[in-house]
């Protein structure tokens, strides 16, 4: 019998792995397994294009007419409930079970919601093409909408909010947003858009909790503010989609814990995308991406040390976009606390900057508004001056 | 026709954006010159931006490769071609004739 990978996970991380299968003149049986009903499609413009009405079903479908000759088996809207470490098989939620000589894990996260927000109409995530539906319908008859976290698809979903010409707030818990990926200053630079585009950013105020029977009403603030809504999104971070691997011996941390090429501790196993936590060598430890780029890019590596190669782990940086209210914010490098932001060209005040983040002298990060030629030029820059980790 | 610049404006390994009906996208890749549309078929991003290797534009938002000399997507996730326009060269001065396809492009 011809041997088998299975790829659970049917979205860009799934999908990469199984072109990249193929890409590497693998011959046998490609399963990709999805509990989605939906063939893989892009996750981005949800929060963009897609919520504001620009987008067609049809472009954010990541397939293209390429993959169907790559003989992939699709098993969609099946959910893999365990993994079999012995016999390598992944089983289903219908009973059954796919061997595999090899796995490409890559289920992906989901959006983290508020507790005891379940059933309460009017209060939405946003993380499936499902969920851009439901909030794009209850956006079209809403007049208020109150964001709970300023991260970037809160700050995204806020933007184009007020393109449809709803009363936006959003609410930040940090007294800074974006301070985790971007720094302080960056960030509050950032977050100046809000203001600038007319809508309510209220930061360092925690949520103590929603009011409304059958359907929300208002968000109440620990200061005892109360903010009226018609809709409520929750955008306050996503959790690994590992549970159902509990059982299954593979070791899980933030993520599935992988090397630097993706391998989880069990062979013929590896992880891809934003379910992966590989072990960075710069950062010294498992740090879990994500970031569309990664989970485009990275699968090719986990796949050829799957099918046995050996070679260097390709260098990497890190790279994210965000658009929010017309600006094209980029992000390329690894960031810490203290390294020193420093802008190059353009000026914060004008909306059009390119800032380079510095550790003792040395370019690490890279971020522009609205700079993408110089943009490309710098992160192109830092790819080349990544030492090769061997 | 519509004028681009003077050769000497647009030195090799560098791009330039022409307005038109459609905004052209011209390269200068070791002395020959291609131009192909300037907006990613993907999403809303300007291939002048990108990045120039060999014979091939990275676009500067989600890395799609288009051929220039074919508008071919040579690397994903854009998913249809670019058009190619004709460039020419006269007198010192670059042009571009839109939407007549670049001699050599399928
Ligand atoms: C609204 C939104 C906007 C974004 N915008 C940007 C942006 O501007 N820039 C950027 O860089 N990144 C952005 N991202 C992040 C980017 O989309 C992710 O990094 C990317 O989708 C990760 O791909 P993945 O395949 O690893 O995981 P996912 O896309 O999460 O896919 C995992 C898939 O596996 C399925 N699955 C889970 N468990 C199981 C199971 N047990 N069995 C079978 N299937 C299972 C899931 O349902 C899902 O279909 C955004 C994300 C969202 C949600
Ligand atoms: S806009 Fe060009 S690759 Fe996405």
């Amino acid at each position: 019998m011809s041997p088998t990978v299975a790829v659970v996970g049917a979205s860009l991380a799934g999908l990469s792995a199984a072109r990249a299968l193929r890409d590497q003149s693998f011959d046998g049986r490609v399963v990709v397994i999805g509990d989605e009903a939906h063939a893989p499609y892009d996750r981005p413009p949800l929060s963009k294009e897609f919520l504001a009405g620009k987008a067609s079903l049809d472009d954010v479908t990541l397939g293209t007419p390429d993959d169907e000759e790559l003989g992939l088996e699709w098993r969609l809207g099946t959910t893999a409930v365990g993994l079999d470490r012995v016999s390598r098989s992944v089983l289903l939620s219908d009973g059954s079970e796919v061997r595999a000589d090899g796995v490409v894990l890559a289920t992906g996260a989901r959006a983290r919601r508020l507790p005891g927000t379940e059933g309460l109409a009017g209060v939405h995530v946003l993380r499936s093409l499902d969920d851009a539906v439901a909030l794009r319908e209850d956006l079209a008859s809403a007049r208020r909408l109150v964001v709970i976290g300023a991260g970037f698809i809160g700050a995204e979903v806020a933007s184009t909010a007020r393109t449809l010409g709803l009363e936006v707030t959003v609410v930040e818990a940090m007294p800074v947003p974006l301070a985790g990926p971007l720094g302080t200053e960056m960030g509050a630079v950032c977050a100046e858009l809000h203001a600038d585009h007319g809508t309510r950013l209220l930061t360092g105020t925690g949520v103590a909790g929603l009011v409304g029977t059958g359907r929300v009403e208002a968000v109440e603030l620990t200061d005892g503010t109360r903010l009226p809504a018609d809709v409520v999104v929750v955008g306050i971070g996503a959790i690994p989609n590992i549970e159902w691997l509990a059982d299954s011996g593979v070791a899980l941390g933030n993520g599935v814990l992988t090397d630097a090429r993706g391998v989880t501790n069990i062979p013929g196993v590896v992880a891809v995308g934003d379910c992966a936590a590989a072990w960075s060598v710069s950062a010294e430890r498992h740090v879990r991406i994500e970031h569309w780029t990664h989970a485009l890019e990275q699968p090719a590596t986990a796949v050829a040390t799957l099918l046995g190669a050996e070679g260097a782990v390709p260098t990497s940086v890190p790279y994210f976009w965000s658009d929010q209210y017309g600006a094209r914010i980029q992000f390329a490098g690894s960031r810490r606390e203290d390294d020193v932001a420093r802008v190059v060209e353009g000026s914060c005040a004008d909306r059009s900057f390119l800032v380079v983040y510095e550790r003792e002298g040395t370019p690490v990060a890279v971020l522009g508004m609205n700079q993408p030629r110089l943009f490309t030029r710098w992160r192109r820059q830092l790819r080349s001056a990544v030492p090769t980790p061997s | 026709m519509i004028p681009v610049c003077p050769t000497t404006e647009l030195p090799p390994g560098e791009a330039t954006r022409v307005e038109a009906d459609e905004p052209i996208a011209v390269f200068n890749v070791d002395g020959d010159f291609y131009a192909i549309d300037d907006t990613c078929t993907h999403q809303d991003a300007s291939l002048a931006d990108g990045w120039l290797d060999g014979c091939s534009v990275e676009c500067p938002l989600h890395a799609s490769c288009f051929d220039l000399r074919t508008g071919k997507v040579s690397g994903p996730p854009a998913k249809t071609p670019v058009r190619t326009h004709r460039v020419v060269v006269q007198d010192g001065m670059v042009y571009v004739q839109p939407g007549i396809t670049a001699d050599g492009a399928a």
